[in-house]
């Protein structure tokens, strides 16, 4: 037995060229753009992902469907946009996206900001991601760019699969507006896009709150629940009259606001006001998530 | 007792890591207790200590995955964690056992942490994962996916993550958990030809046996103290014998031995036909390395067990590997203070 630890070993030492006794500090290249596109390759290609788009995406199918086998009976029940959708099939997506606002679009956003920190915790990888080293800033401002493309793809979805479902089942025409206002199709298809705009918008301030609940905890479930909780007290909150003077201040405020992109002219105010809001969740949301993550102590 | 008087000459400010008085409280528990580490450059370092003496929250602190209680840390020379960006691309880690996204394959999850890593060039990082993966072994299972992989498999893919860069050091957590004896030989084999190539390897385990075939310095862990550190040889040789009395009074056994300023302890591993009778055990430190007894002499402690009315059924005097160095640096067996009863 010998005590020499640089005895000859038996398995050849595939020493890179170049590699010598002292490795020199290698400085960062660039940004590490690298780290964010992986991340969104992770989160895109998992099959959880998926199905959450896939459901989102069920929805106005769903509806056009239900409403196609129905509609030979037109009824004057059910939302006006609903009635509409026979008349006109670019207003499934809408139809879609607006039904998906108070519940379906929280809680996909939820789960996939509740999982960003917490999620690597639990697989244990946030370990070795910070090793790397990812940075940790670094790390969290890609997991919230991450779930900001979530946030842009998961309405896109519902105005796509909508519009496509709707151009299979349901004549095509100009769209008349809530202000009244008739728009040719290409438009009415802009404003469609608008309103997809709108509603990722509107999710951004709850995944900002969604990614500080996940840097408290390791257990990825226990993020996403209080998210999707605290996006349904929201609106539960914004829906008592006793609580108004709070109403400006919830994220979720501005949430139903998007129909004001079907008028004419289109209320950019109200885009700006939600937009405005948002960014204050933002700040406040990631300046917690912050100040919490670069002292965390990563025991997972 | 930190025996840097070993083969080789290291300059000073030559450590690879060196921490002063690190300390790592969880509440009121002292996880680590004043850790003053010295980890040469280009050394096999061994990291020994049992179950639970506080290894994993030591590396994590060098790593600054957790912030220290108290004290400081270098790592490479530089200040940890204040430098941790610039050290620890030049550092290969295993923490706590390997960890990776089930639903990923392995060179994916490899491909995955490399792309944290700022300072590698991106160009060449499918070589790199696949360089990686070829040198632990896992070449042929690079498309398949984690969930899939043994828990040996997983092992060696932390390997392969601590290798995608070139590194001046290493930190490997235990890495022959989970692997059978051919793959716990490779890993010896991959780890010598590392240091071979100038890397400095910290290898912390509990299990002797590899740190005792590979190392060239160890510090032995207990407690969250460090209770021996320094070339192998000379932790080995700080002590080099054991006296092992049978008796069936031990307490009587363990306050003689205690009176001639030894550390006795009652010996939890060994049992005996008859329940009674018990083994006592008490290294004898080398006060003088020339001697392998320190001037204490064998005869005398039975003559006083004798005297004392300690029935002994065996006396001897056993060299000690470091097995029992271990053994008795950790204190398993029940050690006793003041010659109080057992339990
Ligand atoms: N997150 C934690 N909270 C509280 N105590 C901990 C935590 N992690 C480790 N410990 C305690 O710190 C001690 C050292 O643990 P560890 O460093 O994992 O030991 P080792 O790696 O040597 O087995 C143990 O007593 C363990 O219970
Ligand atoms: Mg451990």
């Amino acid at each position: 037995m010998s005590d020499s630890p640089v005895s000859d070993s038996t398995l050849s030492a595939s020493t890179a060229p170049g590699e010598t006794a002292s490795v020199r500090a290698r400085p960062p290249r660039g940004l590490g753009l690298a780290l964010l596109a992986s991340e969104l390759a992770i989160l895109f290609r998992r099959t959880r992902t998926i199905a959450m788009l896939a459901a989102l995406a069920a929805v106005p199918i769903l509806i056009a469907v239900a409403v196609r086998v129905s509609s030979s009976g037109s009824s004057g029940r059910g939302p006006a946009f609903i009635d509409q959708i026979t008349q006109n099939g670019l207003f499934v997506g809408v139809a879609g996206l607006i039904l998906c606002i108070p519940l379906f679009l929280p809680l996909t956003v939820g789960v996939a900001a509740g999982d960003t920190i917490a999620g690597e915790a639990s697989h244990g990888t946030l370990r070795y991601l910070l090793v790397a080293p990812a940075g940790r800033v670094r790390l969290l401002i890609v997991k919230f760019l991450g779930t900001v493309a979530f946030c842009i793809a998961a309405p896109l979805v519902v105005v796509l699969a909508g519009t496509v479902i709707g151009a299979i089942l349901f004549p095509l025409g100009n769209v008349t507006l809530l202000s009244g206002d008739t728009v040719s199709i290409s438009e009415s298809l802009g404003r469609a896009l608008l309103m997809s705009a709108y509603v990722s918008v509107s999710l951004i301030g709850l995944s900002a709150i969604g990614l500080f609940i996940s840097t408290l905890t390791d257990t990825p479930v226990g993020a996403m629940a209080a998210t999707i909780v605290i996006s349904v007290a929201a609106q539960v909150v914004g829906s008592l009259d006793q609580l108004a003077w709070l109403h400006p201040w919830l994220f979720s405020y501005h949430w139903l606001g998007v129909v004001d992109m079907l008028r004419q002219p289109i209320l950019w105010s109200s885009f700006g006001d939600n937009a405005i809001l948002q960014l204050g969740y933002v700040i406040v949301f990631g300046a917690l998530a912050y100040s919490r993550f670069v002292t965390k102590s990563i025991l997972s | 007792m930190t025996g840097n008087a070993g083969s080789n000459a290291f300059a000073p400010g030559a450590l690879a890591i060196e921490t002063h008085g690190l300390t790592k409280r969880f509440g009121s528990h002292l996880a680590v207790d004043s850790v003053d580490l010295a980890v040469p450059r280009g050394s096999v370092f061994g990291f020994l200590g049992p179950n639970g003496a506080g290894k994993t929250t030591t590396i994590r602190m060098l790593l600054g995955l957790v912030g220290a209680t108290s004290g400081s840390i270098s790592v490479l020379g530089q200040p940890m964690p204040a430098s941790l960006a610039s050290v620890l691309p030049r550092v290969g880690a295993l923490v706590e056992g390997p960890a990776f996204y089930p639903f990923l394959s392995g060179a994916a999850n490899l491909h995955r942490l490399d792309t944290a890593d700022r300072s590698v060039d991106g160009a060449t990082r499918s070589d790199r994962v696949a360089q990686a993966l070829d040198r632990v072994g896992l070449g042929h299972a690079a498309g398949k996916k984690v969930k899939a992989y043994s828990l040996g498999m997983k092992q060696r893919l932390g390997l392969a993550n601590a290798l995608l860069a070139p590194r001046d050091l290493l930190v490997l957590d235990e890495p022959s958990n989970g692997l059978d004896p051919q793959g716990t030989r490779e890993v010896r084999s991959l780890i010598r030809s590392l240091a071979a190539d100038g890397t400095t390897v910290f290898v912390s385990s509990h299990l002797l046996a590899e740190i005792e075939q590979l190392c060239s310095h160890v510090a032995v862990m207990s407690s969250g103290r460090i209770v021996s550190q320094g070339t192998l040889d000379a932790v080995r040789d700080q002590d080099v014998s054991r006296i092992r009395v049978v008796t069936t009074d031990p307490v009587g056994a363990l306050r003689v031995l205690a009176d001639f300023g030894l550390e006795p302890s009652v010996a939890t591993d060994e049992s005996t036909a008859d329940g009674d009778v018990r083994v006592v055990l008490a290294p004898v430190p080398a006060t003088d390395p020339g001697h392998r007894t320190s001037g204490i002499q064998p005869e005398a402690i039975v003559a006083a067990l004798v005297a004392a009315g300690v029935p002994v059924r065996g006396f001897t005097v056993e060299e000690s590997s470091l097995e029992d160095r271990f053994v008795a640096l950790t204190g398993e067996g029940f050690a006793i203070a003041e010659g109080h009863s057992v339990r």
